[in-house]
């Protein structure tokens, strides 16, 4: 029900905005003018979480998890009934759609930092997190992302940008080192020109050429496309023992699925964006003997990993498809941040942020100087029979140590 | 040599894709000349249809074959009802206003449909059902599906079924004598309310053919897909010279394969300079310079009270 309702505000947002009548109203959620007057008994203190990810377009449903996340901790949150510097605290989700585009990244980033939010949860896409990212740190607003993994991100020397996965530096060095480790000779990269597909295809790259793999194609395609087969064809002419994506599922499935119809036997290798359900729905069994990373450990892998599970699939009737588990971390982070400085404003539980020590869902949470998960290790998967079979967690401290070479 | 001919085998299968869609634009600027920019979301509603009634007639338990063929009609008959729609409630009241006003409500229908679509059938991506048998042929190191073999065989019947239609029956004539000059044909009692409805039912059963084609194809669909296809489409419309069917024909097939090659080897023509991810301006590049030197298209006639 509140899914449908939603949709059909956005789609009203989003008649309203193509054809430009340039009102700035947004359908608000029915609830909010109810929950304004509180009793008198407490201090009660609003605190406005910003949530961006796409809602629409080819990555709604990986948005749409993001969402998921962040309304299941904020709904915890409220029903814990946290108390902040002695106010009772009341979490509000603004959730925005930013269309997986740079430039409607920015906007939105902007209408949240018009609205006055306490902190940022997103983006989803590293591409709309980068440019937005400067706009938080102008304002000074805390922002946490659960999927942004670009190393960019943190490196701009913004001190309001953290995130709580693993960065691409990471986890393109382990999928480099994998690939090599499978027997891999040769390799065709293929990427979708997004900050994400690019950047990590890029590091995947370097990682592969220093396990001494041959790069024999290198192509691209965006991140709308379906079909793939041109570009498959000239890799076919390469002859590559394996086919590396750096992009989303919703390319990855399909892309996988015309590797098989054009008799190319490589194994297919991805990074995060294609470890999901949706990759094997769209797929189907030609994803089947496929790799791909996950940054962190497998949820079952970990204490309150199956818990989520249950309390995520309960709720909300879906599974999860990515970052939800990371978002829902986030927006805790954010939380106990607040709680420990017993504030709510940006500026005074900000330095909190950088003191983390959460025990997330995905990891123990903490941060280094430059907003980085410390230790992030990244994990295996292999497609097997329509799941995802847990093969092997590489990286951690020794990704680290790596990543600490990139700095500059 | 076996990488040029599998890639004029990705540019044919796309191209008559294309080709089917581009059909449904020339048909109907050719009577009105109006573009009907919300083509490319008819399609889109066809794969879905197709979709949903296939998925309940396989779960009725009819064979898949059978099922995608009642999902397949279906999605014919959704289209139609679709387009006559369309043509009733957004075009016709403005059928003698400025040009631009019905190209702008043609923007607007296309905007409503897609989000009517994101309601109905959610953000997801859907997977279309496989319907036929999957079988993959090789022919001098070039590797083809059944699918593929099917997508140009159905295209090309529905577009020699067209051409009968249009010049061999009595609503075909009709229609051409619209095109030519609708004051003087009503004058000769040809009912023009009939012919253009009749145009946008027939373009949109073509969309609803090519939506499942394209369905069939990769396997997936989408609430947005249709955007695309209907642009690329255009494209080909314009490039063979809008009005014409041959000409819509022709240039479909054109533009995949211009696609196709141009993804394959723009990379090792420029020495890496350029790479794939170009292929989607190449419709667009290929568009410009025909329309720079020859402005009706390749097959397009100079209609002088239509420029």
């Amino acid at each position: 029900m509140h899914a449908k309702l939603s949709a059909i505000a956005l789609s009203v947002a989003a008649a309203l905005a193509v054809t430009g009548c340039g009102k700035k109203e947004e359908p608000k959620p029915a609830a909010a003018p109810a929950a304004a007057p509180a009793p008198a008994a407490k201090p009660e203190v609003l605190v406005k979480i910003g949530h961006v990810a796409p809602m629409t377009g080819p990555q709604a449903h990986l948005g749409k998890d993001n969402e998921n996340g962040a309304r299941l901790a904020i709904e915890e949150l409220n029903a814990q009934g946290v108390e902040i510097g002695g106010a009772k605290a009341k979490f509000e989700l603004i959730p925005e759609d930013d269309q997986a585009d740079p430039k409607q990244g920015t906007l939105v980033a902007q209408k949240l930092v018009d609205a006055k939010v306490n902190g940022v949860i997103g983006h989803l896409n590293s591409g709309t997190t980068i440019p937005a990212s400067k706009l938080y740190s102008d304002a000074g607003i805390p922002q946490i992302s659960g999927s942004a993994t670009n190393p960019r991100y943190t490196q701009q020397g913004f001190k309001t940008a953290f995130r709580v996965m693993a960065n691409d530096v990471q986890q393109g060095k382990v999928l480099g080192e994998f690939a090599a480790k499978q027997g891999a000779k040769t390799v065709a990269i293929v990427d979708d020109r997004t900050a994400y597909g690019q950047g990590l295809a890029d590091e995947f790259k370097k990682a592969a050429e220093a396990a001494g793999l041959k790069v024999v194609a290198t192509e691209y395609t965006n991140d709308k496309a379906t079909d793939f087969k041109a570009i498959l064809t000239k890799i076919k002419s390469t002859k590559p023992d394996l086919v590396f994506y750096g992009g989303m599922d919703a390319q990855g499935g399909p892309m996988a699925k015309q590797m098989k119809d054009l008799g190319i036997n490589a194994k297919f290798l991805g990074g995060d964006g294609v470890c999901t359900p949706e990759f094997m729905k769209l797929g189907g069994p030609a994803t089947e003997g496929h790799y791909c990373s996950l940054p962190g450990m497998p949820l079952e892998k970990l204490a309150k990993g199956p818990d989520f599970k249950d309390k995520f699939t309960k709720k909300f009737n879906a599974e999860i498809q990515l970052y939800a588990p990371y978002v829902y971390d986030a927006v805790m982070v954010m939380a106990d941040a607040m709680k420990r400085a017993g504030s709510v404003e940006p500026g005074k539980y900000l330095p909190e942020v950088g003191k983390t020590a959460y025990e997330g869902v995905t990891a123990q949470i903490a941060f280094d100087e430059f907003g980085d998960l410390k230790g992030g290790a990244i994990s295996l998967y292999q497609y097997k029979g329509g799941k995802l079979e847990y093969v092997e967690t590489l990286g951690g401290g020794a990704a680290d140590a790596s990543k600490a070479g990139e700095k500059k | 040599m076996d990488i040029f001919l599998q890639q004029i085998i990705n540019g044919v299968v796309q191209g008559s894709i294309y080709a089917l869609v581009a059909l449904g634009y020339t048909m109907v600027y050719g009577i009105m000349g109006l573009i009907n920019f919300a083509h490319g979301e008819v399609v889109m509603i066809g794969t879905l249809v197709t979709i949903t009634v296939a998925g309940l007639l396989a779960a009725a338990g009819l064979p898949p074959i059978l099922a995608g063929l009642g999902g397949l009609i279906a999605a014919v008959l959704c289209c139609m009802a679709l387009g006559w729609g369309l043509e009733r409630v957004a075009y016709r009241p403005l059928r003698n206003a400025p040009r631009l006003t019905p190209l702008i409500t043609a923007i607007g229908m296309s905007i409503v449909l897609q989000n009517v679509a994101m309601i109905a059938w959610g953000r997801n991506y859907l997977t279309f059902p496989a319907f036929l048998p999957k079988a993959n042929f090789e022919v001098a190191g070039a590797h083809f599906t059944a699918i593929q073999l099917f997508i140009v065989i159905v295209a090309a019947a529905t577009m020699a079924g067209l051409m009968l239609l249009i010049y061999r029956t009595k609503l075909g004539m009709a229609m051409r004598a619209t095109a030519q000059n609708p004051a003087v044909a009503s004058l000769m009692g040809v009912n023009i309310d009939r012919v253009i409805a009749a145009a946008f039912v027939i373009g949109s059963a073509l969309g609803a053919v090519a939506g499942v084609m394209v369905g069939t194809y990769y396997e997936i669909a989408h609430y947005q897909m249709g955007f695309m296809l209907g642009l690329k489409a255009f494209t080909a419309a314009v490039l063979g010279g809008i009005g014409n069917l041959a000409g819509a024909m022709a240039g479909g097939v054109l533009l995949g394969i211009i696609e196709a090659l141009g993804a394959g080897y723009i990379g090792s023509l420029t020495g890496d300079f350029l790479g794939s991810h170009y292929q989607d301006i190449f419709a667009f590049v290929v568009l410009i310079v025909v329309l720079m030197f020859k402005p009706s298209g390749l097959f397009g006639e100079k209609t002088g009270d239509r420029a």
